[in-house]
């Protein structure tokens, strides 16, 4: 009986020691959920964390909405998890920002987590917009803009249009008619003016004039209805390679022997995507040489469009509020590490003085052939507009580009498509109507 | 045995049956958990609008019949359900047909065909594959620019886009359950087979059958309940065929919507929105069709032994011995 009292009072002790201790001290494990590693590489080249942290990358792909599922869960446990199994930070793509900002998922980045004004006073502005929720309070930061242009191979330019500079090449580029005209000559030569259906699909959705549901009614823009014609007339026409966007065929166009022209995309698309589809050799360095890496330019395109963006959230019940507020501010704020991030990532970063200097400066980077491609980004970044942002955004572009695939493939009527899309957006979100 | 100890003996004689019940005690208690409760439960939630919306939930709310009104109105089940059918009769005829004859072979006395172990593990492998990885490894083989469809081009038949066109797809599909479940099949089939009494084989080559007369008149009766048992497991895994288009198709059922099953349907509903009750109705509705199927074939199949034993017991009845 002794024995089992003071096994008890020892027990008591360690207890009220650990409690003590926790309280006093964040947790040591930093549990951060995103869906791939583009964050992940950042931070472990800036960023160094404290002695004794364990940073747990939850990593779920996207497709399908997955990602989501598997964070709505953890969010929604949040409240009765171990403090080490608590989500500490998450990120959250431009097609569905909004769904978490205006809930108490996230936390307030200048009253929660302590940074102040002047700390996101030089980012781009609808960085900020999209994470603001209704009470304009900001919930969310992004080390990116994503202002986009068109990637092209300098070879083929050459060979279609015998210039290969960016700024030449933008004058063939410049608008849509344009564009076309040099998707008839590109065939003439055996080159895919695009890679498949979905690759001018951003340069259109991005600029709608309505959000993909109003009150909660699916609504057809005429933006979205002029990519399909726009598809339509290429895939008939032979334009463009058939390939899904992410599908095998898609980056092997992108090789030296691929025969496609170029890509439409933002920064991290030529640096997390398409420098990768280029080699031929991926255990080798990416070099001139190793595939087409490094024959490559960036032009403006027909139209300003942005694509995609990553947003950093802190989560409501962090047990590691100090570490995650110096995580953001560090890689969303510092406008060293910003200009870091550009020079070894290529990232077009969120930071205007940054970016402006750096447009200015001999910055270059290699796989474009040594351009500095940061100007042409400067003056759309100030354009892009994410004010039709809604929560279904996914859904809907990830619907309608497998919809739409059939019609382009000639499987569908266009209006067997529109209900196809319809359908499949009605069964994900239950309260939405068409 | 005198009288006085009897009573005794009576209080030693032990029901050994309490044994049994005891026994049974954590078979029941896992289907209770796992099984009944998951069933009232889903019968249950089908009767109310309860999904999330963004990050809030709607509902529970009763909405009585109206998930049911809706799947039989607004979502094209039939759809579903012909493209589920469809791509499981493509995959179940080879696979009984082949199952068949490889059980006949394997199991022929004249044959005596060596290495039947070896052959057994060999066709019995593709099920112990993933589904999923299975799927991929088609989807990377069959794709536009694959080896397959370079195979095909350099063979001079020209490129076929698979993955395009709904035959394409579903012949993918029902290849893959073909080529995943026919082992498992064939393995069914050659026990039934192998309990058939060797003596009617020898009796009836005595008689002069042929390979051919033999299979048609003692193998295929007597392997009869077997093949419906093979039947309807193969039929209610291919209702619940889910695994395999989902992968080979990311959950989209392309082209058309022509290779999405009732499953991929349902888990459209859970996968985003959590809608519980319209998952519900699904299930139950496909849990009574699941259960019609089952006892229609069951009935179908059994029907000739059940006569048989109608007449035995009407001769037996009008004295003739058998």
């Amino acid at each position: 009986m002794k024995k089992l009292v003071a096994l008890l009072l020892a027990a008591i002790m360690v207890l009220s020691m650990a409690a003590i201790a926790s309280a006093d001290e964040e947790g040591k494990v930093l549990n951060i959920y995103c869906w791939n590693d583009e964050f992940k590489t950042r931070v472990e080249k800036f960023y160094t964390f404290p002695e004794g942290i364990t940073v747990n990358w939850v990593i779920t792909p996207s497709d399908n909405g997955a990602y989501q599922l598997a964070l709505d869960d953890a969010l929604k446990a949040q409240a009765t998890a171990d403090a080490d199994k608590k989500v500490d930070m998450f990120l959250v793509e431009a097609d569905y920002a909004v769904k978490y900002v205006d809930t108490a998922y996230t936390l307030d980045v200048i009253a929660d987590l302590g940074l102040t004004e002047a700390d996101v006073a030089d980012m781009y502005q609808y960085t900020k917009d999209i994470m603001t929720d209704s009470n304009g309070i900001l919930k969310g930061l992004s080390w990116q803009a994503c202002p986009g242009g068109f990637i092209y191979r300098r070879d083929y330019a050459q060979e279609i249009l015998g210039v290969s500079e960016p700024d030449q090449v933008q004058e063939y580029l410049s608008d849509w008619d344009k564009f076309d005209a040099v998707a008839a000559q590109a065939k003439e030569k055996g080159i895919f003016m695009l890679s498949g259906y979905d690759d001018a699909y951003r340069c259109f959705s991005d600029n709608m004039e309505t959000p993909w549901v109003v009150d909660g009614v699916i609504v057809k823009d005429p933006a979205i209805e002029a990519w399909i014609t726009m598809t339509k007339k290429y895939t008939e026409n032979g334009w463009n390679n058939k390939a899904n966007l992410w599908s095998p065929e898609s980056g092997a166009g992108a090789t030296k022997d691929g025969k496609v022209f170029g890509y439409f995309g933002p920064a991290w698309f030529i640096d997390f995507c398409l420098a990768g589809w280029t080699l031929d050799d991926s255990s080798a360095p990416a070099a001139l040489g190793n595939g087409s890496w490094g024959e490559w330019g960036f032009c403006e395109g027909p139209v300003g469009f942005s694509w995609g963006g990553t947003w950093v959230c802190a989560a409501a019940g962090t047990d590691n509020l100090t570490l995650v507020a110096d995580l953001m501010k560090t890689m969303t704020c510092n406008k060293d590490v910003l200009v870091d991030i550009v020079k070894e990532y290529g990232d077009f970063t969120n930071n205007v003085p940054a970016m402006t200097e750096m447009a200015a400066s001999d910055f270059s980077n290699a796989f474009l052939g040594g351009q500095n491609y940061l100007g042409l980004m400067l003056k759309n970044a100030q354009n892009i507009n994410r004010a039709q942002s809604t929560m279904y955004d996914q859904a809907c572009s990830e619907c309608i580009q497998n919809a739409m695939a059939d019609y382009y493939n000639g499987v569908v009527s266009l209006d067997e498509a529109w209900d196809n899309y319809f359908a499949n957006v009605e069964e994900r979100h239950p309260d939405l109507t068409h | 045995m005198s009288a006085v100890s009897q009573p005794a003996l009576k209080r030693k004689s032990i029901s050994y049956s309490k044994w049994g019940y005891i026994f049974l005690i954590p078979f029941f208690t896992a289907f209770i958990i796992f099984t009944l409760i998951p069933l009232a439960n889903t019968f249950y939630n089908s009767f109310f609008e309860n999904y999330a919306k963004g990050l809030e939930d709607v509902g529970p709310n009763y909405i009585g019949f109206q998930n049911y009104v809706k799947i039989f109105t607004k979502e094209s089940l039939d759809k579903y359900l012909l493209n589920t059918l469809i791509m499981w009769i493509l995959g179940f005829v080879p696979q009984i047909v082949v199952s068949l004859l490889l059980a006949v072979w394997f199991t022929d006395l004249n044959l005596k065909i060596k290495g039947q172990g070896f052959f057994k593990t060999v066709i019995y492998m593709p099920n112990l594959i993933m589904a999923s990885s299975f799927a991929m490894l088609f989807f990377v083989l069959f794709s536009d620019a694959g080896p397959i469809n370079s195979l095909l081009e350099t063979l001079g038949i020209g490129k076929y886009r698979f993955l395009t066109y709904a035959p394409g797809t579903r012949g993918l599909v029902a290849l893959m359950n073909f080529m995943m479940w026919f082992g498992n099949t064939t393995i069914l089939l050659m026990s039934g087979v192998m309990g058939i009494d060797t003596a009617l084989y020898e009796a009836s080559q005595i008689d002069g059958a042929n390979g051919w007369q033999t299979f048609w008149r003692i193998t295929i009766p007597l392997l009869r309940p077997i093949m419906a048992y093979t039947l309807i497991t193969s039929m209610i895994g291919g209702l619940q065929m889910f695994d395999v288009p989902q992968i080979l198709t990311k959950g989209s059922g392309t082209p058309n919507r022509m290779s999405m099953t009732v499953i991929m349907k349902l888990n459209n509903y859970l996968g985003t929105s959590y809608n519980y009750g319209m998952g519900g109705a699904l299930s139950v509705i496909m849990f009574v069709i699941t259960a019609i199927l089952s006892l229609l074939v069951f009935r179908a199949l059994t029907r000739e032994s059940r006569e048989n034993a109608k007449q035995r017991k009407a001769l037996a009845k009008g004295g003739v011995r058998l």
